[in-house]
């Protein structure tokens, strides 16, 4: 082969390599991208059912049970306006707590309750979970105040 | 008094960063040796001064001068002498002042390991470290100055974030920083290169050992890192593709894509302005890391509370330093192209085949780091990409990197032909399909992944041994003692990185197939059975560490009636800031560990426990090590130390003159 059609070669077998790369990469972005939704969106309906989504803000006062077998939790995520119930199976995190900001991800069930498969809470004291601090602004920017 | 005398300090060393930065470059391009030997003394004064102004920081620590503010948010009299001194580091300004030390460290070593460079050359180099000292120095000074005084001084300290209370944290941020910041000498030398137009088999071969050990602690302090993250969050999750772990790895990724890279620009002369480029992209991934993980962009253990000044200098730093340096590299590239031509089938091709794969999975990191926090910036919305992605993109990414890692080194140089080396290899690649197929089902878990997995791992070792095999062969009629000192040691260091691949993907691959967890509520005297183990909860004790208060539980491991271990899962809480932490124990085997962590009591004074059976998990740990191990060997190849003897004569006659 003169140089100059192996130098072809290479760049053409290079972009191919990397037409491959790039068409895996969206491909895998596509499928596993996790959207985040404030509790009021997901009360108005506007969160995909079927698929994982992570909603966040405060872990409502007084609304932490434990199932009898111990290791399933439910508790309620709010945004001051829109609560949703969650139930959880699995070791919570050191910090998760009444009153304090978390971040949830999993999917939402038929009956309006999310199933959740992963608990976030801040790792230090006076850190709070952007995503959830995010969903409380947004609630109080609607100037929702009252509490369904 | 102290803290005021590390704050002037750390000026002193700033002003002579700046001579460092400018008088070299100047001396280089107008060819003044008396300007040129200015680097040299401002590098080492500089180091003086930022190694005192860390002195001075570390003894408010040690003291517990609370009048220091950062010293107040970060230490506690009662917290542990070695833990106020890790301390030092184990917050924003502190990590920052490490940052500066470690590059004036880099700077300094090499001031006194490359004396047999040209000194042109040397004043560039300095130059350029010079820079980026201002940068951070300027950074530490303006924004995050650690000595800010706190007055009136508090009577006690926040204490450290429990999490890093903890001897993987001693030793995870210097390693770390010494890769991150190793790779702007590599950068330095990229730079020096397109500013002299010079880059040759010599300038490689400079290059090489310094690119080389900062990519050794680069990979022994994620592997430490990731080590810490397994036994201390609790969850016996290894790796988690956190942003942070993230934006240690894409460095590590180009930096490896740099080092064979740098192989091929040593022995053939080619691939020189993408050598290059690997230099700056490896630096400015640096760069980005930290970025990402002081700026307080992204939700992770390494986001400390933070103030938005700090992120926008840090990317003001970022722009200019990948601004300057393509620029520099679109001006002066073309001047370095040519090199040693290569046939279709040749290592140079293998080589670049992997360049271009290790380049590509680290583009998709990127985007999937950075993807979410671009979305947040433009307000689209939050997402955020978790492991699935990642792995998604990986395997099929990594899969023909292996395949192609073993095969290259059964190649020539410049020119080979395919089919003698295909039939060397065949019986290796079919045996080991068989094997990766055959194991999966011995050990009940045959899926794509598990067969693809073992399979690699075969290849990686079967290939490994044929190469072994092969070199000592090269050499027939001498004794096997000195065949096997025949064989230099940078040839050992490839042969035990890759091997290190091999053992390494048998730990992921097994610990991701067969490891198995259970949640469960336990009473004293109660029984768990997990993977064929036993557990046997013997109740919780109160205990008290010197700044925290534990519950700390007691559980007998047994196997088929055979005790195996007693484990003391703790649940602490820190006095200082009333912060909750989970410490779990775990029984260390080489063929699995088990790992017991410690939840919440429940009402009823029963325990939630957690327990983990992690298959094969040291392997893990063994491959990055010998991986490490592997770049000590390449670095200490005595072509290397040759090339400093062959130029000691005149070095000693420069002194005795």
């Amino acid at each position: 082969m003169k140089p100059r059609s192996k130098r072809l070669v290479l760049v053409g077998v290079g972009v191919a390599l990397l037409v491959g790369a790039v068409a895996l990469v969206l491909n895998a972005f596509q499928q596993n991208l996790v959207f985040f939704h404030t509790p009021t969106e997901v009360a108005a309906g506007k969160a995909p059912t079927g698929r994982t989504f992570r909603i966040g803000g405060l872990v409502e006062v007084g609304s932490v049970q434990r199932e009898p077998d111990g290791v399933t939790v439910r508790f309620a995520v709010t945004d001051t306006a829109k609560t949703i119930p969650v139930s959880y199976q699995g070791t919570l995190p050191d910090l998760f707590k009444e009153g304090k900001g978390a971040v949830v991800q999993g999917r939402l069930e038929a009956d309006g309750t999310f199933r959740a498969s992963e608990v976030l809470a801040k790792h230090d004291e006076n850190y709070m979970p952007p995503e959830a601090a995010h969903a409380v602004e947004q609630a109080h920017k609607a100037g929702a105040t009252v509490k369904p | 008094m102290i803290p005021e005398l590390g704050h002037f300090s750390l000026v002193l060393a700033f002003v002579l960063s700046l001579v460092q930065a400018v008088v070299p470059l100047v001396g280089a391009s107008r060819n003044r040796a008396a300007l040129m030997a200015v680097g040299r003394p401002a590098a080492q004064g500089q180091f003086f001064f930022v190694a005192f102004s860390f002195a001075c920081l570390t003894w408010a620590f040690i003291t517990s001068d609370f009048s220091v503010e950062y010293v107040a948010l970060h230490s506690n009299t009662a917290t542990p002498l070695y833990y106020r001194i890790t301390g030092v580091w184990g917050s924003h300004e502190g990590s920052l002042l490490l940052w500066a030390l470690v590059l004036a460290l880099w700077t300094v070593a090499v001031t006194v390991f490359s004396r047999h460079l040209p000194d042109v050359f040397l004043a560039r180099v300095l130059g350029v470290l010079g820079c980026i000292s201002v940068g951070f120095l300027a950074f530490l000074l303006v924004t995050s100055n650690p000595f800010e005084r706190l007055l009136p001084g508090a009577p006690e300290g926040r204490d450290l974030n429990p999490l890093l209370q903890d001897p993987g944290m001693i030793i995870h941020p210097p390693l770390l920083y010494m890769g991150y910041v190793g790779f702007s000498v590599a950068f330095a030398f990229a730079i020096a290169a397109l500013l002299s137009g010079r880059m040759d088999a010599a300038w490689a071969r400079w290059s090489r050992p310094w690119t080389t050990v900062a990519w050794v602690f680069l990979t022994a302090g994620i592997t430490v890192g990731s080590g810490w993250a397994y036994y201390e969050l609790g969850w016996g999750g290894w790796w988690f593709w956190d942003p942070v772990e993230n934006a240690s790895f894409m460095p590590w990724l180009l930096g490896t894509a740099l080092i064979h890279s740098l192989a091929v620009t040593e022995k053939r002369g080619a691939f020189r302005s993408w050598t290059v480029l690997l230099a700056i992209g490896a630096f400015s991934l640096s760069l980005l890391g930290t970025f990402l993980v002081r700026s307080g962009v992204i939700t992770s253990v390494h986001a400390f509370a933070t103030d938005p000044k700090r992120g926008l200098f840090i990317l003001f730093l970022l722009v200019v330093v990948i601004g300057v340096s393509l620029l520099l590299y679109a001006w002066r590239a073309p001047r370095l192209s040519g090199g040693g031509s290569f046939a279709f089938v040749s290592r140079e091709t293998a080589l670049l085949g992997n360049n271009v794969l290790l380049s590509v999975a680290s583009a998709s990191v990127l985007l999937g780091t950075l993807y979410p926090l671009f979305l947040d910036a433009l307000g689209m919305g939050k997402i955020s990409v978790g492991p699935p992605y990642f792995e998604a993109v990986f395997v099929p990414l990594m899969t023909p990197v292996v395949v192609l890692m073993m095969f290259g080194p059964f190649l020539r140089w410049k020119g080979d032909t395919l089919g003698p080396v295909l039939r060397r290899v065949a019986p290796a690649f079919v045996a080991s399909i068989a094997i990766g197929v055959g194991a999966a089902f011995a050990i009940g878990h045959a899926t794509p992944r598990t067969m693809l997995g073992l399979a690699l791992a075969a290849w990686v070792v079967l290939a490994s041994a044929q190469q072994l095999v092969a070199r000592l062969g090269e050499r027939p009629g001498a004794a096997s003692a000195a065949r096997l000192r025949g064989i230099p040691s940078a040839w050992w260091g490839m042969w035990l990185a890759h091997l290190g691949i091999g053992i390494f993907i048998i730990g992921v691959t097994l610990v991701g197939s067969l490891n198995q967890s259970l949640d469960v509520k336990m009473r004293e005297g109660q029984r768990a059975e997990l993977a064929g183990y036993s557990f046997v909860f013997r109740g919780v004790q109160d205990a008290a560490g010197p700044n925290f208060d534990a519950s700390r539980a007691t559980l007998d491991v047994s196997r088929s009636g055979v005790a195996i271990a007693t484990l003391h899962p703790e649940k602490r809480l820190y006095r200082a800031q009333g912060m909750p932490m989970t410490e779990a124990d775990l029984d260390i085997g080489p063929f699995r560990d088990v790992y017991v962590s410690l939840g919440e009591q429940l009402p009823d004074g029963s325990w939630i426990v957690s327990l983990y059976y992690k298959p094969f998990i040291s392997w893990i740990w063994l491959g990055c090590a010998l991986m490490a191990l592997g770049g000590i060997f390449a670095a200490s190849d005595r072509r290397y130390r040759k090339l400093a003897e062959r130029s000691a004569p005149a070095a000693a006659a420069r002194q005795a003159a």
